[in-house]
């Protein structure tokens, strides 16, 4: 077999000897760089085992020198912003929220925690601006399904809408064509008379005979002439904001298999005082009511 | 065809500046590397392809198009194992047949029916997993998407190529085994085994797609990512150091730099590297001791991983000139840099607290990418640069310029990828954990999406000028195959 060891003429290094397909090799060393880099990784791996959480044993492991862990790390970082913020957010924890409103001091509280919970919690539904979106309600006008007092927004914010909790706010719209309560033709009267409302539809013979369909079935929540009843959660049918569309196929369908949100309670993921900085934050968007 | 295939190979040799010692001819099997290579740059342009519509996708999500299939949730499967298993597969395929043939000397082990049924076997699998991906069904783990019938499938294809690979190998006419296939020998064996262990899973019934893993919680995802980052090391990283351990020294003309690092690098990558997967998994419920490993065996693989890179460089010393007139080595020795760049990040990121930063960033799919663009993607472009010409007997490439041009796109596509993901991922990661003086976090997350999206704009154009780059290839390639400009000499030919 063909092992012949040459001398390569440019680097004047002996081959091995191999070869394949004309492929050969240099029987060069190691560079000495590369094998004390190598050599240096190894033992610098060896010290972070020593000091760092490594070896596994039969139950439990060796925890390192350094007695480190990520979840006591973790913990420790987040119980220290913890207390920081509770530094500010202790000021406006336990004044009522009517006061907080009143000084300029605690509002500045309130907005800087307000503005980031928001951001992180209500934005991805609401909009940036709780310009709100189909499905999601407008923050940012005065136009309220629950009530735009500070009072209420804290209330609904803090125990959701639908939510599950206890507390949570709490409405429910019959299904008034799946459950066969209204035949569809009646549905279609009262979507056109509930257009006029809002001036999308003009009055007509199908809409007069929605008035009175309507009458019936409507106004115990919407009001006697659809302007909403907030006690009970009903919408306001009239204006420009609509959460679930103000064509004639979206209100048909609306009543006949009515869509209802859901809201979270956020007392189950933010503390009392972010709570009540964001319904302060919320209040400002432009459509707070005294 | 084949008579001649083989006559030109030598003649190549002789070109290249090497005596020819062994005349006795060894009738190779080409047929199938064809194919392989055809299937390469196929899978290339629509992994690619794929590649800029979701980068799209990201910069408007109108791209989306509202249909269920064309939802980025669905396609990133069909650009990841495109780019991977269709292309880098196909690739591998192709150049680990055509060198386990010459360096052995010995025909491929068993029949065409066999090397046909790999080649189609394969290519079904990659096309029933991208469509299995677009109709919504995925077992949902990073890199091994496809549900268990397709695994059975592919293990079946798989020892098929094992065995063939191995035959040849132990069928060899020369005395010793060549560094190519030492690698590719350890890309076939634990490819297998990780696909084996990650892909473990009960179906529904004989009778539906779906099935659910055989692992629970935190040991499901640490046998994902030992999977994982041995698919980067084995699969990009090991076999595709095969395909450059063959293509620099026969496009350099030189010598491999030293047998003693190629031996000492291969063994400490492979034993490294089967052990760093933790690092994917930093700060989670994995337990410490399990991360302070995975990350050590990371620091601990920069040096194997470099030996790779230094002989790859190294053997071009005498033949640095060669740079200026082969277009298709520049290729291949700039993926050795990336290789070089990227198997030093890597570990950098796999640092617990540099990974604290990187985490969840673009930062990952930005170090990704200058593994995949400048190394796997540029060693392949410059192994097909060199192959197409010899499995289709040509005297050379239809056009230098063409391939100078290819270049320089997709360098510069390269490098607008990574540098915008770069910025943008640590902005990411600075901004997710900035705090205001009170304790505050000082942005939203949607805030730091917002700050990103003039980063993947930019990353989208890089991607586009790779695309491009790569269908100039293919038209290039293309021609070279059908140009009669290109068509050797008849007396070369041997007819």
């Amino acid at each position: 077999m063909p092992t012949k060891i040459e001398k390569d003429a440019f680097s004047g290094r002996d081959t091995t000897g191999h070869e394949w397909d004309g492929l050969k090799e240099l029987n060069n060393p190691l560079p000495s760089w590369w094998f004390w880099t190598f050599v240096a990784t190894v033992v610098w791996s060896i010290g972070f085992c020593i000091v760092y959480p490594s070896v596994p044993g039969i139950s439990g492991y060796f925890g390192g020198i350094w007695g480190y862990s990520t979840r006591d790390a973790v913990t420790a970082d987040v119980a220290a912003l913890a207390a920081q913020r509770a530094q500010v957010l202790d000021k406006i924890k336990d004044v009522p929220i009517e006061k907080v409103r009143q000084d300029p001091t605690l509002m500045a509280v309130a907005n800087t925690a307000g503005r980031i919970a928001f951001a992180n919690n209500c934005q991805p539904c609401h909009g940036a601006g709780g310009e709100g979106r189909p499905g999601y309600p407008v923050l940012a006008s005065d136009r309220w399904i629950w009530g735009g007092k500070l009072a209420d927004l804290q209330q609904t914010i803090t125990f959701g809408i639908r939510s599950g909790h206890a507390e949570a706010r709490q409405s429910q719209m019959l299904r008034f064509g799946v459950d066969g309560v209204l035949k569809p033709e009646e549905i279609a009267s009262a979507a056109d008379y509930v257009m006029t409302l809002y001036g999308k539809a003009q009055p007509s013979p199908a809409a007069a005979k929605g008035q009175a369909i309507f009458a019936e079935n409507c106004v115990a929540c919407h009001g006697d002439s659809g302007e909403g009843k907030r006690e009970v959660g009903g919408p306001s049918l009239k204006g420009a904001v609509h959460l679930y569309g103000d064509t004639r196929e979206a209100v048909i369908a609306q009543i006949t298999n009515p869509r209802m949100g859901v809201m979270p309670n956020w007392n189950a993921r933010l503390d009392a005082a972010t709570i009540k900085a964001l319904a302060l934050y919320v209040h400002a968007l432009g459509g707070g009511e005294n | 065809m084949e008579e001649r295939l083989v006559m030109s190979d030598i003649t190549m040799g002789a070109m290249a500046g090497h005596a020819v010692p062994h005349a006795r001819a060894v009738v190779y099997n080409d047929n199938v590397i064809r194919k392989f290579t055809i299937a390469t740059m196929f899978w290339a342009a629509v992994a690619m392809l794929v590649g800029v519509v979701l980068a799209l996708q990201l910069c408007w999500p109108a791209f989306n198009l509202g249909f269920s299939f064309t939802n980025f949730g669905r396609l990133r499967p069909v650009h990841t194992s495109g780019a991977i298993f269709a292309f880098g597969g196909s690739a591998l395929f192709a150049t680990s047949f055509y060198i386990v043939q010459r360096t052995c000397r010995a025909r491929l082990w068993g029949g065409e029916a066999l090397h046909n049924f790999i080649f189609w076997g394969y290519q079904t699998f990659i096309v029933m997993a991208a469509l299995s991906y677009v109709m919504g069904y995925s077992r949902g783990q990073e890199y091994s998407e496809p549900e268990w019938h397709l695994t059975i499938f592919l293990v079946i294809i798989w020892v098929a190529y094992a065995i063939v690979f191995i035959g040849t190998v132990l069928m060899r006419e020369e005395p010793h085994i060549y560094v190519s296939n030492w690698f590719f020998m350890a890309f076939i064996l634990t490819v297998a085994v990780l696909v084996l262990g990650n892909n473990a899973a009960v179906p529904l019934s004989m009778y539906s797609a779906k099935g659910y893993t055989a692992y629970s919680g935190v040991t499901n995802a640490l046998i994902q990512w030992w999977y994982g980052h041995n698919a980067v090391g084995f699969f990009l990283t090991a076999a595709f150091l095969g395909m450059m351990y063959y293509f620099i020294p026969k496009q350099a003309g030189r010598p491999v730099y030293s047998y003693r690092l190629s031996v000492v690098h291969f063994w400490s990558l492979v034993f490294m590297y089967i052990w760093a997967g933790p690092h994917h998994l930093h700060y989670t419920a994995l337990p410490d001791w399990t991360q302070t490993l995975g990350m050590v065996f990371s620091i601990m693989l920069w040096m194997p991983s470099w030996g790779g890179m230094i002989n790859g460089l190294m053997t071009l010393s005498g033949a640095w000139d060669k740079l200026r007139t082969d277009p298709g080595l520049r290729f291949s020795v700039t993926a050795v840099g990336f290789y070089g760049m990227s198997t030093f990040e890597g570990p950098v990121m796999s640092i617990r607290s540099v990974n604290a930063l990187a985490h969840y960033t673009d930062w990952v799919v930005g170090h990704v990418h200058s593994g995949a663009l400048g190394w796997v993607a540029f060693i392949t472009f410059g192994a097909m640069y060199y192959l197409v010409p010899v499995l289709w007997n040509r005297k050379g490439m239809y056009s230098h310029k063409l391939m100078a041009w290819h270049y320089w796109i997709a360098t510069l596509g390269i490098v607008l990828y990574i540098t915008a993901l770069w910025v943008a991922g640590i902005m990411q990661g600075l901004m997710w954990r900035a705090y205001d003086q009170f304790g505050f976090l000082q942005y939203s997350f949607s805030e730091s999406v917002n700050a990103v999206h003039p980063y993947y704009v930019i990353r989208m154009v890089g991607g586009l000028c790779f695309l491009t780059g790569t269908l100039i290839m293919i038209y290039n390639l293309i021609m070279t195959v059908h140009s009669s400009t290109t068509e050797r000499q008849p007396a070369v030919a041997g007819e």
